[in-house]
C-alpha cells in the first residue's frame, strides 16, 4: 500500500515561533520526494508533521490541513500512534535498541506493541524485511546479536528494516545518509529506489546530487532570515528543478551559489 | 632559531628507566624510618611515629624525583611525574581511613563470627554466647519491606517527572522530594511512630513501622537515582519508538525503562545500603528486644544497627562479650552490604545494554 498526502497551507510551529510556514502540495505515492534547502528552513520540521512526531515536543503545533488519502491526518479523532504505524519514520542518526538483538530489534514495531505471532512467523517477517533492507546477507548468521554492533551503515538499514517490518504505507527519511560513508549510502539510496516500488518515500537530503540521482520530485525549502518561517519555493519534478528551475532562489541554491 | 628551539622541546629528552621510581620510593621510606629510628634512640624513646616518617619519605621522593626527572627527561615530563606524586597521595590519603575502618570492624568482629552468632537470640543470655539470628531476621525482613515499598513508588514518581511530568505539579513533586532526601533520620522514626499511633496507640512498637520509617529515607534517594538513569536514556530511543506507531506508556515500559534497568538497579542497591545501617528511626518504632520475632505486624523486632548499639550501649556483667557481639554484629552489616553492592555489579552487568 502506497498514500497520497496532500498538505493544506500548513503552518507549523514551535510553541509561538512559526517554523514553517503555509505549505501547500501533494506529495505522490509509489514515488520519491526530496525535500532540499539550506540549513534550519524547516525540512525536519515539515517532515515530522507527516507522521505527528512534531508534536511529541512540548509547545509544538500544526495548523492547516493534512490529508493522507482524503483523510485528516490532524482530525479531532484520529490517533496519532495510529498514523505512526501507518507511517514509518528512519532517522538522521541511526538509533536501533540497544537492549534488543538484531531481530528484536526487527520485530520491535510489534514486540513493543505486544503483538503475539508464532515463531515461524516472526522468522519470516524478519528474514523478508531484513532482505527488504539489503541486509539479510551481512547479519543472516547473527541474528541473536544486539543490534548496536553493526556498522552505522548496517545499523541504518536495520533501521530501515524495523521500519518497513511493520508494513507503513509511507516511509519518511531525515537525512538518513549524512553519518554514512558513500558505500553505505549507495547501499540506501538503492534500497530508497527499491522502496518506492511498495510506499511514499519521503526523503530529507542535503546532498543534491542525491536528490538528483533517486527522487521523482523534489520540494526546495527556504528561509529569509534567521527567526523568519521557512517556506516551500519550489516544488516540481526532480529533473525540472534541477535543470531548469522556476525561481531565480531555486536556481542559485541548486547550482551551489548559497546555501 | 625558532625550528631549533621547537626540536628541543619535541625532542632530545630521555626517559628515566621504569625502576627509577619505585625503587625511589621504597629508598626514601626506607631512608626516612631509620633517620627517624636514629633520632628517636638519641631521645631514648623506642615508639617510632610513622607520620613522619611517611611525610618526609614523600617530600623527598617527589622533590628528588622532580629535579631528576627535569634534568634527564624534560619539564613535561617532570611536571606529569610531579601531579602524578600528588594524585596518587590524595588518592592514597583518601584510602587510609576506609582501609583503616574495614581492618578494625574485622579483628574485632572475628571474635563472635561463629556459628552461635548467627543461630542464636539474645534470649535469656546475660553473659558470653548469644547470638544475632534475632537482628539478622530483623533487618532482613525491615528492609526487605521498606525496599517493597520504595522501590515502586520511588520508580513510578521518577517516571512520572521525566516522562510525563509538566508544570506545577511536577515542580511541586520535585520540591518535595528535594525535601525529602534532607529529612533527618530521626524525624523519619518520629513520623512512622506518629503514624502508627493513631491506628494503634501510644507505645506501639512494630517492624512494620521500622519499614515505613525506612520508606522515608529510601524514596526520595531512589527517586533522584531512577531519574538520573531515566534522564540518559537517549531521547531517539523514545522517538524510534514513537516512530513505530508504539504508544507512550510501553515505550516507557519496554524501551526506556530496560535501558536504564541496569542504572535503577544500582541506585536501588545504594538506596538500601544507605538505609540498612539506620539505627535512630529503628530504635523509635521498631525498638528492641532479645528475643525473636519474625512478623514485622506485631511487637518488637531486633536489628542489626540496633543490636550493635544495645549491646555497646548497656553491656553486661562480662563486658567484653557485649563488646565482642556489638563488633560482630557490624562485621555483619558490612558484609551484607557488600553482598548487596556485588549482587548490583552482577545485576547492571547482565542488564546493561550490550554491544
Ligand atoms: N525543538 C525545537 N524547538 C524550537 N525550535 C526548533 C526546534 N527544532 C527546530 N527548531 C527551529 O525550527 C527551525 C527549523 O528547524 P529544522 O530542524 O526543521 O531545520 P532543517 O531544515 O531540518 O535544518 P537542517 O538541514 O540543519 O537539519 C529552526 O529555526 C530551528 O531553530
Ligand atoms: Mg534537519
Amino acid at each position: 500500500m502506497s498514500k497520497r498526502i496532500e498538505l493544506k497551507s500548513l503552518d507549523v510551529y514551535y510553541s509561538s515561533f512559526l517554523a514553517v510556514q503555509d505549505v501547500n502540495m501533494v506529495i505522490e505515492p509509489k514515488a520519491i520526494t526530496a525535500f532540499i534547502g539550506p540549513s534550519g528552513c524547516g525540512k525536519s520540521t515539515l517532515i515530522r508533521t507527516l507522521n505527528r512526531m512534531h508534536e511529541v515536543i512540548p509547545g509544538a503545533r500544526v495548523e492547516g490541513q493534512l490529508l493522507m488519502d482524503g483523510e485528516d491526518v490532524y482530525g479531532p479523532d484520529v490517533d496519532p500512534v495510529r498514523v505512526r504505524r501507518q507511517v514509518g519514520m528512519v532517522f538522521q542518526r541511526p538509533n536501533p535498541f540497544p537492549t534488543m538483538s538484531i531481530k528484536d530489534n526487527v520485530l520491535s514495531g510489534y514486540k513493543l506493541n505486544n503483538s503475539k505471532m508464532s515463531k515461524t512467523e516472526a522468522e519470516e517477517l524478519t528474514e523478508k524485511a531484513l532482505v527488504g533492507a539489503n541486509l539479510w546477507n551481512e547479519v543472516k548468521d547473527r541474528l541473536d546479536k544486539p543490534g548496536s554492533g553493526l556498522s552505522g551503515g548496517q545499523q541504518q538499514r536495520l533501521c530501515i528494516a524495523r521500519a518497513i517490518a511493520v508494513e507503513p504505507d509511507v516511509i519518511l527519511m531525515d537525512e538518513p545518509t549524512s553519518a554514512l560513508d558513500p558505500i553505505s549510502t549507495a547501499a540506501i539510496e538503492d534500497l530508497a529506489v527499491e522502496l518506492k516500488e511498495k510506499f511514499t518515500v519521503v526523503i530529507v537530503t542535503h546532498n543534491m546530487q542525491q536528490a538528483s540521482r533517486i527522487s521523482d520530485m523534489t520540494a526546495f525549502f527556504n528561509i529569509a532570515g534567521t527567526g523568519m518561517p521557512g517556506k516551500l519555493i519550489e516544488y516540481d519534478k526532480t529533473e525540472k528543478i534541477f535543470s531548469n528551475p522556476g525561481q531565480q532562489q531555486t536556481e542559485d541554491y541548486v547550482s551551489g551559489r548559497f546555501g | 632559531m625558532a625550528t631549533s628551539q621547537l626540536q628541543s622541546t619535541f625532542q632530545g629528552t630521555r626517559d628515566l628507566p621504569r625502576w627509577v621510581s619505585p625503587l625511589m620510593l621504597v629508598g626514601f621510606f626506607l631512608t626516612s624510618f631509620f633517620l627517624q629510628s636514629a633520632l628517636a634512640s638519641g631521645a631514648d624513646s623506642v615508639e617510632i611515629n610513622l607520620v613522619p616518617v611517611a611525610v618526609f619519605g614523600l617530600l623527598g621522593y617527589a622533590v628528588t624525583l622532580y629535579v631528576l626527572s627535569r634534568i634527564v627527561e624534560g619539564v613535561r615530563k617532570a611536571t606529569d611525574r610531579l601531579v602524578t606524586t600528588l594524585v596518587s597521595t590524595a588518592f592514597a590519603l583518601a584510602l587510609i581511613p576506609l582501609i583503616s575502618l574495614a581492618y578494625t570492624v574485622v579483628t574485632n568482629g572475628v571474635a563472635r563470627f561463629d556459628m552461635e552468632f548467627f543461630t542464636f537470640s539474645m534470649r535469656n543470655v546475660v553473659g558470653e554466647g548469644g547470638g544475632a539470628l534475632h537482628a539478622i531476621v530483623g533487618t532482613l525482613e525491615i528492609t526487605g519491606i521498606a525496599t517493597l515499598i520504595s522501590v515502586p513508588v520511588g520508580i513510578l514518581a521518577a517516571i512520572y517527572l521525566i516522562e510525563y511530568g509538566r508544570g506545577t505539579i511536577a515542580r511541586l513533586v520535585t520540591f518535595f522530594v528535594d525535601v525529602m532526601t534532607g529529612v533527618p533520620s530521626i524525624v523519619a522514626g518520629l513520623f512512622a511512630y506518629a503514624l502508627f499511633v493513631i491506628f494503634f496507640g501510644p507505645g506501639v512498637r512494630m517492624g512494620l513501622g521500622g519499614a515505613i520509617a525506612l520508606s522515608v529515607l529510601m524514596i526520595p534517594v531512589v527517586i533522584r537515582a531512577t531519574e538520573e538513569m531515566l534522564k540518559i536514556v537517549p531521547n531517539e530511543l523514545r522517538e524510534a519508538a514513537y516512530a513505530l506507531g508504539v504508544p507512550k506508556w510501553l515505550t516507557v515500559l519496554k524501551v526506556v525503562l530496560p535501558t536504564a534497568l541496569a542504572g535503577i538497579a544500582t541506585g536501588v542497591m545504594i538506596a538500601i545500603a544507605r538505609v540498612i545501617g539506620e539505627t535512630a528511626p529503628l530504635l523509635l518504632i521498631a525498638g528492641f528486644t532479645a528475643s525473636m520475632n519474625y512478623n514485622p505486624f506485631d511487637e518488637r523486632m531486633m536489628t542489626l544497627p540496633v543490636f550493635v548499639y544495645t549491646s555497646y550501649a548497656n553491656q553486661g556483667v562480662d563486658m567484653q562479650a557485649y563488646v565482642d557481639r556489638a563488633w560482630a554484629g557490624a562485621l555483619t552489616l558490612m558484609i551484607i552490604v557488600m553482598v548487596l553492592n556485588l549482587v548490583a555489579r552482577l545485576i547492571s552487568k547482565y542488564f546493561s545494554p550490550k554491544g
